[in-house]
């Protein structure tokens, strides 16, 4: 018997990019009496000015479908030619079926691939690898990577170590064929042995078999910061400057660094160490969105675009990391300008 | 051969000097980092990581919760140089 693959790989990009932030904006000042805290220690500890909470009313698929439908528009597609769907969470309430499936409910599109990854919050890069794979080898011709959370709904109000970071939106992206290569290859990876330093606890479990135990309550994120903040500085840049070379690019090449919007003085401190010359404009998002975890990317994105319309079809240097601790680069020719606008 | 106290006093005010941007003068061994001298748990990790660099030692992460003042940074080191 011989098995045959007739096709020869093929270049994929970015066709398009969509963004979903909720209409509540939480300032610190609403944030901070729960923790003894000021919107000056926020603002110094982590560049957060204000952030968007989803209503309760208003799901993790609300949001992500707004991403996506205007990041389908953007790519001059319909629903109906999406042939696969990758959605990167945390904070989808249900184990099965998978969020991505429920997005394409939304999508009236009953046919096209669908799973979830979990990646917390390096889920956006490595839906962007996957999806460049699958488009490289013919699996699918426009895959649909959603970064999606409502991480209000894990996060403990009163946790002085994360209440103030954690936040809500969506982010899409229509990754397709190119007649250039748009994405370069992926660096990726874990240090599971640090596992421990970002955990969402109790499990499931845990929480149905010990009712009433006031310390054994709702799921939450928590995190050991300085720990993170070590391995998210000093781990991750050599990592991101791996994914720089493995695109062929030195630095001085780069048009715009969008790294997962953790914290900004992580962000600073990957400029810092990375030594990117100042040519190179860094997605700031974090600012007035906190974070998003897997969503954080595909919005700074979104962001860094409407504010510097000029970079559409420029390169960018993406880098996620988080809770694993997993990790994944690539360097990506950012989308061109819209085919439609919404 | 061993670093002394005064030597690694000398480097950990340069790293906290740059981290921190103050002044060397009101740097000492009984100045807690957190309240003397403006380094926050964020910033102590850079001052950690620039002294691990300097010095070729490994502090680990539960060491530097311990270390409250800049004498107790540069005693960790001295002993474990």
């Amino acid at each position: 018997m011989t098995i045959s693959f007739n096709q020869s790989p093929q270049n994929a990009r970015i066709l398009s990019v969509g963004a979903y932030r909720p209409p509540r904006v939480v300032q610190n000042g609403e944030i901070a009496p729960r923790i003894d805290s000021s919107d000056e220690w926020i603002q110094q500890r982590t560049g957060i000015i204000s952030r968007h909470f989803a209503s309760p009313d208003e799901s993790l698929i609300d949001m992500a479908f707004k991403s996506a439908e205007i990041a389908i528009a953007r790519a001059g597609l319909t629903f109906e030619d999406i042939d696969a769907v990758i959605f990167a969470t945390i904070s989808y309430p249900f184990q099965a079926p998978s969020a991505a499936t429920e997005l394409l409910t939304r999508l009236n599109n009953s046919t096209a691939a669908a799973f979830d990854i979990s990646a917390a919050c390096a889920g956006f890069c490595y839906g962007v690898a996957i999806a460049n794979d699958m488009v490289r080898s013919h699996t699918a011709k426009n895959v649909l990577v959603v970064g999606a959370e409502k991480l209000s709904d894990y996060t403990d109000p009163d946790d002085r170590a994360t209440a103030f970071i954690f936040a809500d939106g969506a982010g899409s992206v229509v990754i397709g064929v190119s007649d250039h290569v748009g994405i370069g290859p992926t660096v990726w990876g874990s240090n599971s042995q640090t596992r421990d330093a970002i955990v969402l606890n109790p499990s499931y479990l845990e929480y149905k078999n010990n009712p009433g135990k006031l310390d054994i309550g709702w799921p939450n994120i928590s995190q050991q910061g300085q720990t993170v903040f070590r391995w998210a500085v000093y781990a991750v840049a050599p990592i991101a400057l791996q994914a720089l070379a493995a695109a062929g690019m030195e630095p001085d090449q780069l048009d715009a660094f969008i790294p997962h919007q953790a914290n900004e003085r992580i962000i600073d401190s990957l400029v810092k160490s990375m030594k990117l010359p100042e040519s190179v404009a860094v997605a700031r998002d974090i600012r007035t969105t906190g974070n998003t975890s897997s969503a954080s990317i595909p919005l700074a994105m979104d962001a860094l675009l409407t504010e510097r319309p000029d970079l559409h079809g420029k390169s960018a240097l993406l880098v996620g990391f988080g809770a694993g601790l997993v990790y994944a680069g690539q360097v990506v020719e950012l989308p061109p300008i819209p085919q439609k606008s919404n | 051969m061993a670093l002394t106290q005064d030597e690694v006093l000398a480097g950990i005010k340069e790293i906290v000097v740059e981290v921190a941007g103050i002044d060397a003068g009101i740097i000492a061994m009984d100045k807690k980092f957190t309240d003397d001298l403006d380094v926050d748990s964020l910033s102590m990790v850079e001052v950690v990581v620039a002294a691990e660099e300097k010095f070729g030692v490994k502090i680990p992460d539960e060491e530097v919760t311990k270390m409250a003042t800049v004498g107790d940074a540069v005693n960790f080191i001295v002993n474990n140089s």
